[in-house]
Formats: structure tokens, sequence, C-alpha cells
């Protein structure tokens, strides 16, 4: 894929030490930026000649809890006039903020609020920064890997009182997952009550 | 100014609910509408309603037993979305579709296609009043449904498209039957045509209704009829083919104005290039296997597990704990029926995703439904809103 290392060239140039890495895989370009510089690098990719991505086609968050910046958001760009795609990812710390780009691409409002939605991610200068896709009144973000797949409240019609009620979630059977992880690939046969007979570090292997 | 006041009687804004649940919002839709008089002024829509969880979902399940989330995404054409998902998994696994498996991705994706746009144009036409496109289309659209129930099982939540392939060959009876279909739709299609398209009252709801502008089209991030509507020459089967898209001929329809008219021929000429495309590929159908058949990927049939262990033993581990994805990421889309549909996987080397983001058409296009609707009449916005193709199963997912 020639062109996409000339796009990565060009870009490296243009923003040096704020791309942080370029990735190229399964013929996609993948940068990751700096949140300094996001604004500027968003307009440069939609109006340069050589990039032209005047199409957002997404943006969407992820959750990486391990990392110590947490978050990344993830933006998909496409040019139709040269007909390619890149992707942008911003990793971005809990509770720190981040540029809107609805200035550049009007597109961007709801998928900014969908991010805010599911992930906490705030976007600053953001016309309308509110949930979308949850229910009204809703606390927490829920595809966060903290959050559970059941969730927290239950919602049913109340016949005495003549209204919708929230409770907390009763499950009949307990949430199952499944360890899939193959025995035959580095699987830890830990049974209830083996750690009380570790052995101290450096004795004899049997 | 007091004295203007005095004589006319106060204006206001007033603000309307529309939905959730409301016959024209195809749908759980809830708009919120400012107007000024008949005038909208503004459109704030609720979203939301039918919100499932479904990326969550799939983080907890395995790469196959997320298919069938697809098909209740966009549930007017499962189908394509399915082929989004297989085409990212594929793409991760560095392996793509037999031959066979490609045409016959291809015939049902443009079968879905014609599925879909014919809910689309015909509901799109009673939302203006019509009523009797629905009734004439839906007789097509279910022999459709027959066909996908002969193919997979089932008439809507299909899970055809899977990883590695597709699930089933299909008979020759079977594409005969479709191709005797391909034959006679055009006439419905003239049919409905006849009714419509120089149907005086349905030209006064939609032509110069609901005009975007490539400008516009581009900035708001339309794909699909969407753009092609505002004559943009932008179609994903064309510009990035994808299955075996180049070996086939087709031609893509590009509308002049932008209206919900032209997005209107749009999808009629489309479903008769799908046609086309439909026909070619019984015609050239290849044969050989339909799935992957390294038995990694796609479980062996019942019949080889009476007669091998090795069968035997990968159908038990497939079924069980799945295929591992290398650690890597994609991002995968098709041409459905209402745009570009793609699927971003991030896959950190077990058996399930890391995380799954479906780019539905739907969502920029609804997100641009106040500055769509800003300056026309109320009655519009029903006209405005059929033409922009939503299904609520994709935009809440």
């Amino acid at each position: 894929m020639a062109d996409l290392n000339t796009l990565e060239d060009n870009l490296r140039s243009e923003f040096g030490p704020a791309v942080i890495a370029a990735q190229q895989m399964l013929g996609e370009l993948t940068l990751i930026v700096s949140p300094d510089v996001l604004s500027r690098l968003m307009v440069f990719l939609r109006d340069n000649p050589k990039c032209r991505f005047t199409t957002l086609i997404d943006i969407c968050g992820a959750d990486y809890p391990s990392r110590a910046e947490r978050f990344e958001v993830v933006y998909h760009l496409l040019s139709m006039h040269l007909n390619h795609r890149l992707r942008i990812k911003v990793r971005v710390g809990e509770g720190q903020v981040i540029d809107s780009v609805v200035p550049v691409w009007p597109a961007a409002n709801w998928y900014e609020r969908e991010a805010f939605d599911m992930y906490g991610i705030e976007f600053r200068n953001h016309p309308d920064l509110r949930r979308i896709l949850t229910d009204y009144g809703f606390t927490g973000h829920p595809l966060r890997k903290d959050f559970p797949l059941t969730g927290y409240v239950e919602v049913r019609y109340d016949e005495e009182q003549k209204r919708v009620v929230y409770e907390p979630v009763k499950l009949t059977q307990e949430f199952r997952k499944f360890d899939f992880m193959s025995p035959w690939e580095g699987a830890q046969y830990v049974l209830p009550g083996d750690e009380k007979a570790a052995k101290p570090a450096g004795a004899a292997k049997p | 100014m007091s004295d203007t006041a005095s004589i006319q009687p106060k204006q206001k804004n007033i603000t309307i609910n529309f939905g959730p649940q409301h016959p024209a919002a195809h749908g759980v839709l809830r708009l919120v509408l400012e107007l000024d008089g008949e005038v909208v002024e503004r459109v704030d829509p609720h979203v939301g309603l039918l919100h499932r969880g479904t990326e969550k979902l799939i983080e907890h399940k395995t790469y196959l037993q997320a298919v069938p989330y697809f098909d209740r995404l966009d549930y007017a054409a499962p189908m394509n979305q399915e082929h989004a998902y297989a085409l990212a998994v594929e793409k991760l696994l560095g392996i793509s579709a037999p031959p066979r498996a490609q045409y016959i991705r291809v015939l049902f994706a443009e079968l879905t296609r014609i599925m879909s746009h014919i809910l689309n144009t015909t509901t799109q036409a009673m939302d203006v009043g019509a009523m009797t496109p629905v009734l004439w289309g839906f007789e097509d659209r279910e022999k459709l449904m027959v066909f996908y129930e002969r193919a997979s099982g089932s008439r809507m939540h299909a899970a055809y498209f899977r990883p590695g392939g597709v699930h089933q060959d299909l008979p020759q009876a079977l594409l005969d039957d479709i191709y005797a279909w391909a034959e006679q739709f055009p006439k419905m299609i003239d049919d409905i045509e006849g009714l419509l398209t120089d149907n005086r009252i349905f030209k006064q709801r939609n032509v110069d209704i609901g005009l975007v502008s490539k400008e516009d089209a581009i900035a708001w991030g339309f794909s699909g009829v969407m753009v092609r509507g505002s004559g943009i020459a932008w179609d994903l089967r064309r510009n990035q083919p994808y299955e075996c898209y180049n070996d086939l001929e087709f031609k893509i329809p590009l509308g002049k104005n932008g209206d919900n008219y032209d997005r209107y021929l749009c999808r009629m000429e489309e479903m008769r290039e799908s046609i086309k495309i439909m026909k070619q590929c019984i015609e050239k159908m290849p044969k050989g296997p339909v799935h992957d058949t390294t038995g990694k990927i796609v479980a062996p049939k019942r019949g080889e597990m009476k007669a091998s262990m090795e069968a035997l033993i990968h159908h038990f581990k497939l079924y069980t704990e799945g295929f591992k994805v290398p650690e890597s990421e994609a991002y995968a889309c098709v041409e459905a029926p209402k745009g570009e549909f793609g699927v971003y996987l991030v896959s950190d080397g077990t058996n399930k995703p890391y995380r799954c983001k479906i780019r539905a058409p739907g969502w920029p296009h609804l997100a641009a439904m106040d500055h769509l609707c800003k300056g026309y009449m109320l009655a519009d916005v029903s006209a405005i809103l059929g033409s922009l193709d939503i299904v609520f199963g994709e935009i809440d997912r």
C-alpha cells in the first residue's frame, strides 16, 4: 500500500512528535495522536489536498482499564475524493476533556454524544453534550468494562402505584461467565483451598 | 413596540411531541418539534428507546454467537449486516470466503437490498397517503422471505453469513426459483412506479422537499442513497469492491436534485440493478465449498463427524470455546441498502471480541434531521423521515 506510506510520511512531517505512533495493519493506517493537536489535525485532514478526508465515518470510544490513560477515542475518516480511509486514535484518561470536532464535521455531534453516554468521555465546546441512547435519568456509562452486563436497575410497571418503577436487578440465576481459555494453552488449575498450601518461593518442584 | 403588542396577540412558538408511538415514525422515534405556526424551527430527535446494548452483549459472546445480533440491527435488511461482520472477522483472521460463498453472499445481499427498498419506497408512499403500493410491494417481499427461509431456515433472522463463508449450500431448485422470481419482478417495479412516479400527490409531497446539497451530504457524513440522490457517484460496491462485485456488471443510479423524490427514484432504479446482479450471480455461480474447510473456523457437518474423530473434536471445540482471533483490529464495511454499514472490531487474541463498534448508516442521517427539516412544514417532517430510510434497530443498537 504505497499511498498509505506517503500519507503516513506526510502526516508525520506535518505534525512531528504529536503523532505518537503510526501502524499499518491489514491494509489500514492508524495514527495515535496527542489530544493537544486534535482540532488542528482534523482541519488539516479535511482540507489538505493530499488528504481530503471530508467524510467523518464514525467516532467511538473504547475502554482499556489497565492503561494509565484509560479511554481511546477512535475516529474513522473517509475521503470520497481520493478513495482512502484513515483511523485516528486519541488516548484520554478518566476525567480528561478533549476537543470536540463538531466545528470540523457537523456529523460529529451525535457520535460524540454517544461516546459521552457510553464511556463518559467529555468533549470541549460540544454544542449539546447530553446522553443519547440510554434512558432518561440513567446513571453510569454502560460500555465501560467495569459496568456489569446486566446493569444495576430493572424497570417494570407497578399495578398498585400505577406507574413505571425502577428496582435493583434481580437475577433468578446467577450470571454465568465461562472461562473459555483452553486448558491446553496455559490454564492455571487453581482449586479452591490450593492457595493455603502454596509452597515458599524456591522450594523444589515435585 | 408596546402598540403593536397590544394590537397583535402575542405570538409564541409551540413545541409539540411527535412519537414515540407514531405510525410515521418508522419505529420508536420521539421528535420534539418547535413550530412557528406550521413551519418547523427546530427538531430534536430523542433516540435510544430501542437501545438493547448490542455492542456490550457482543463483547460477552464468542465470534460465532455474535452473528445473530446483526440480524436484529436493521431488521429490514438482515443479511447485509451479517456480511459486514463476517468480512471484519475474516479480515482479522486473514482468510476470505471461497468463490461459491462469495457469489451466494452477493446474491443474498442484493436480494436483501430489494427487500429493504420495497419496504422503504412503499412505506414512504404510505407516509404521504398512498396505501396500495405497500400491499403490492409486500406480496413480493413475502416471496423474498420465503427464499430466506429456504436458504437459512428463518424468514428474517437468518444468521446465514458466518465468518468463513455461509452456513449451508443452496440447492439448485432454490437458485432456479430465485431466477424465475427475478424474471418477473421488474413487472412489479413497473406497476409500483406506475402508481407513484408520475402521481401528482406523490410529487407534490416529495419534489423539492428534504433537499440535500452535495456539500451537506458530505459534511453530515451521509452514505448510500443519501449521497447518490444528491449526485455524488459513491458506492462501495464500485469504489471499494468487496467479494465478487468486480466481476459483475451493474450501474449506479444517481439523483440530480437531492430531494425526497430523487432518492425514491434512485431506490427504484437500484432494485432493477439488483435484479441484474442477482441474475448474473446465478448464471456465474461456481461450484465448490461454501465455507472454510480447514475445520478451524467453521464446524464440520454432521456426516463427517460420524466418520472422523478429528471432525468430532473440531465440532466440539468450535461450539464450546469457539475460535480465537489474533490480536489486532479491523474496520470492514459494506454497501447496505441504507448506506455504509461498518463494523470496527478490536480483538485481544481471545475467542470474544474486545470491542465491536457498529457504524449504522441511519445514525448520521437521523442526526441531520434538525438541519434537513428546518424551514419545512410540519407535514414534510414525516415525508423527509420516510425518505431517510430509518430503521430503529440499527440506530439504537
